[in-house]
């Protein structure tokens, strides 16, 4: 799983005086790493911050003058679709986990709708090897929950769990029979392995497409009500307090869908959920020109559900964001709102976001981070996460006044489905270091 | 909202034709005052204008139509163009990549104005948005989103029928969630200042957040019916019954279907209009559909005038538009005249 070491990287590297962005003060450090791990981290003293000139780093120590730059923990996506195997004109391991990296994501858990889908450990010993060749993010894979994603028959969990798997799914696929998702509950608590939920009842759904709302009533786009999610959430929450299982809420949309995460935590109940970068920026209003690159599995709504999604991120409601990245190829999208396909490339605009996010959303650029890195670690019981000593050296630096146009033709995902192709987003990774290698 | 860069080019002219809402209101007053003057053009011998003579006009109909084919058709025709018309309901021609495909082939044709119907909403702005800068699109009718010829023709009848809008109640009865036509109708007498515009329908046939379309809502048809100076019934579809929005259409009868007892709840010379084809017995009473307060005939006879207006005017206005209206006889004058939008 762990990205090879590069023989030409140096086993030391030096970071100096970057700016911590992990804790309530921002403030400037050194870091070193050494076996992958940061094996000290330093405050920079005022006295010695215009100093850099420490002579004492060994000659194989490759140094980078961090001045002026944010440094953090590289970023965790809790919910990418990397399409490989199975979908290689979307996108392949290489190309993405390589998209993930430079753009500061170092960690990817990918989903099992693939190809054949994640059920059994000879795709996912597949998917490692691919991703330990193509040198970039780590990737970890999400099992299949059910035999084929069909939601009749359990896949092997633990199997898969050895093969690597940190948490199982049942991806977009809705389950619809209670009985096998309290199975499936069990049977994963049995062997600790986190469950990830995409609350959405299957015939609220149907064949909708927008958010049940005022622009989808005014511009006739098949429906997806709030009580989609909410329907689904209560169930699953239900069966969760009855089995005791760890459950992942993956892509809430609805402020009533935040509330319910809060109530059932409130109570004691061991759950946590993530909403992606996009239901943090737009909503609904978003598809009143037919853009089908706002088309999504999970609805935008409106812009009271988005508020509420920005509050539960500020309190902790909601654990992490994930990018929810779904790369397609052109014709994908070309096509009529209704028949393009769902989802939207998001690695390459991951960062732009955030930061979007910090000045128009006003969300702490510290919270943010969190949601992105210590919180995901907390959720899927990972070591990476933290600017730590002792910490896996999984690490990014960004610039955060750099402004450029999105211009999807430059991404480095396969997938260049973005609506935010023209527009200026701020911010740029300037370096991502995993495994305590520059990627 | 004010701006739309798909339907207006760049010195605010119509170029394309796709959905009401986003409309000014000169620009739909345009369209009745230009059809207005077609309708003497089809009530002469010579049901003939020049305007887009030499033009080819592709009729691409993704779903089965009848009557608004036709009288596209004979929109055309009645200017001079030449008609293809593009049968592709029994063809799988559904994926984008296709579709795309298409049109691509129609522009190699030389084709000059699309009509397009088709299944999906937001497929006619898909389309605007994809095809050679030479060619006029209007939506025949997309998915649940607009139809907006339908809502321009029934303008015209209104307003034939009854002068102005700004002292008119009128009451669409029915499938709204479901309508393209609803939704057309609604923005457009939203748009002219209709006084007061009522859908009555039971919840199972209402969109969330109606009242956000500018409409007062009723449940019972009797009370929608008080006061109403034009009735809108709308078609019901039989595939409803599977999706469990109504019980029955004879139930719906019972509840909302248009009687001679109800019609006479609203005033004595309101007027009854359909888009037809109507269900006789479930959305409204023979009578009522026959009667003297129908004017469902004459919204096929003006549906004519007023596509032949829409693409006399959009087709003035694409890149490569001539000054072919300076040759052409009264109606063509009118056009060039009344094209501009502020």
């Amino acid at each position: 799983m762990s990205p090879p070491t590069n023989s030409d990287m140096p086993e030391t590297l030096t970071i100096r005086n970057a700016i911590d962005v992990t804790g309530n003060k921002q403030q400037r450090v050194n870091l070193t790493t050494g076996n992958g791990l940061i094996s000290r981290l330093e405050i920079v003293s005022d006295s010695t911050a215009d100093s850099p000139g420490d002579t004492s780093v060994a000659d194989d120590t490759l140094t980078i003058d961090g001045s002026g730059l944010y440094l953090c923990p590289g970023f965790i996506d809790s919910y990418a679709r990397l399409r490989d195997p199975g979908f290689e004109k979307k996108g392949t391991i290489a190309s993405e986990v390589r998209a993930a990296a430079c753009n500061g994501i170092t960690t990817v858990l990918c989903s099992p709708d693939t190809d054949p889908v994640i059920d059994e450990s000879a795709t996912v010993e597949l998917i490692n090897r691919k991703a330990r060749d193509s040198g970039g993010a780590r990737v970890l894979p999400i099992a299949a929950l059910t035999r084929s994603l069909e939601g009749e028959l359990l896949s092997e969990l633990a199997t898969l769990k050895a093969a690597g798997c940190i948490a199982a799914s049942n991806a977009d696929h809705a389950l619809v029979d209670l009985q096998v998702i309290r199975r499936c509950m069990e049977y994963a608590r049995t062997f600790d392995i986190v469950l990830i939920f995409h609350p959405a009842d299957r015939w609220l759904t149907a064949n909708g497409v927008a958010h049940e709302g005022a622009t989808a009533a005014r511009i006739g786009l098949p429906m997806i009500p709030v009580a989609a999610e909410t329907v689904a959430l209560a169930m699953l929450i239900e069966l969760a307090w009855q089995t005791g299982a760890r459950v992942h809420f993956s892509r809430i949309t609805s402020r009533r869908g935040v509330d319910m995460i809060r109530q059932a935590r409130a109570g004691g109940l061991r759950i946590t959920a993530d909403t992606s970068i996009n239901h943090l920026v737009y909503d609904d209003t978003m598809l009143s020109s037919f853009d089908s690159q706002f088309r999504s599995v999970a609805p935008f709504r409106d812009s009271d559900d988005r508020r509420a999604l920005r509050e539960g991120i500020v309190d902790g409601t909601i654990d992490s964001i994930c990018t929810d990245h779904a790369p397609h190829e052109r014709d994908a999208k070309l096509a009529p709102f209704p028949s393009a396909e769902p989802g939207i490339s998001g690695f390459d605009t991951l960062l732009g976001l955030l930061l979007k996010l910090v000045s128009e959303a006003d969300i702490p650029m510290t919270t943010l981070i969190k949601a992105l890195t210590a919180n995901p670690a907390r959720v899927f019981d990972l070591k990476q996460g933290h600017l730590q000593e002792g910490a896996p050296a999984d690490l990014i630096l960004f610039d955060t006044e750099a402004s450029h146009t999105v211009e999807t033709m430059k991404f480095l995902s396969a997938g260049q489905n973005s609506p935010l192709n023209g527009q200026e987003l701020k911010g740029r990774i300037v370096h991502t270091i995993i495994n305590g290698c520059l990627a | 909202m004010s701006s739309d860069p798909l339907q207006y080019n760049a010195e605010g002219k119509l170029r394309h034709f796709l959905s009401l809402d986003t409309l000014q209101r000169d620009t739909l007053i345009n369209i009745l005052d230009t059809a207005e003057n077609f309708t003497s053009v089809n009530d002469k011998a010579i049901k003939k204008a020049p305007l887009l003579r030499g033009k080819t006009v592709a009729n691409i109909f993704f779903e089965n139509s009848t009557r608004t084919r036709t009288t596209f058709e004979l929109a055309a025709k009645r200017l001079s163009a030449d008609v293809l018309n593009v049968n592709l309901v029994t063809s799988s021609t559904t994926k984008g990549e296709s579709l795309l495909d298409t049109l691509r082939n129609l522009e190699a044709m030389q084709c000059d104005m699309f009509i397009v119907r088709h299944g999906d909403s937001g497929a006619a702005h898909f389309i605007a948005s994809h095809v050679a800068d030479h060619i006029s699109v209007i939506n025949g009718g997309d998915g649940q989103h607009s139809h907006p010829t339908q809502g321009m023709l029934d303008m015209f009848t209104i307003r034939r029928c009854k002068g102005s809008f700004d002292n008119l109640v009128v009451v669409i009865i029915g499938d709204i969630l479901h309508s393209r036509v609803a939704r057309s109708d609604i923005a457009a007498l939203r748009i002219l200042g209709t006084r007061e515009i009522r859908v009555a329908a039971p919840r199972t046939l209402l969109p969330a957040d109606v009242e956000s379309l500018g409409v007062s809502v009723f449940h019972r048809v009797e009370d929608a019916l008080d006061g109403a100076d034009v009735v809108i019934g709308l078609r019901l579809q039989n595939e409803r019954m599977q999706g469990a929005t109504i019980p029955s259409s004879d139930e719906f009868y019972y509840t909302y279907g248009l009687t001679p007892e109800r019609l006479r709840i609203a005033k004595p010379d309101a007027i009854v209009m359909h888009p037809g084809p109507t269900n006789r017995g479930v959305e409204i009473e023979a009578g009522v559909a026959d009667g003297q307060q129908s004017v469902i005939l004459h919204q096929v006879t003006y549906g004519i005038a007023v596509r032949m207006a829409v693409m006399a005017i959009t087709m003035s206005n694409t890149t490569d538009a001539t000054n072919r209206q300076t040759e052409s006889g009264d109606a063509a004058a009118t056009v060039g005249n009344q094209t501009g939008n502020p």
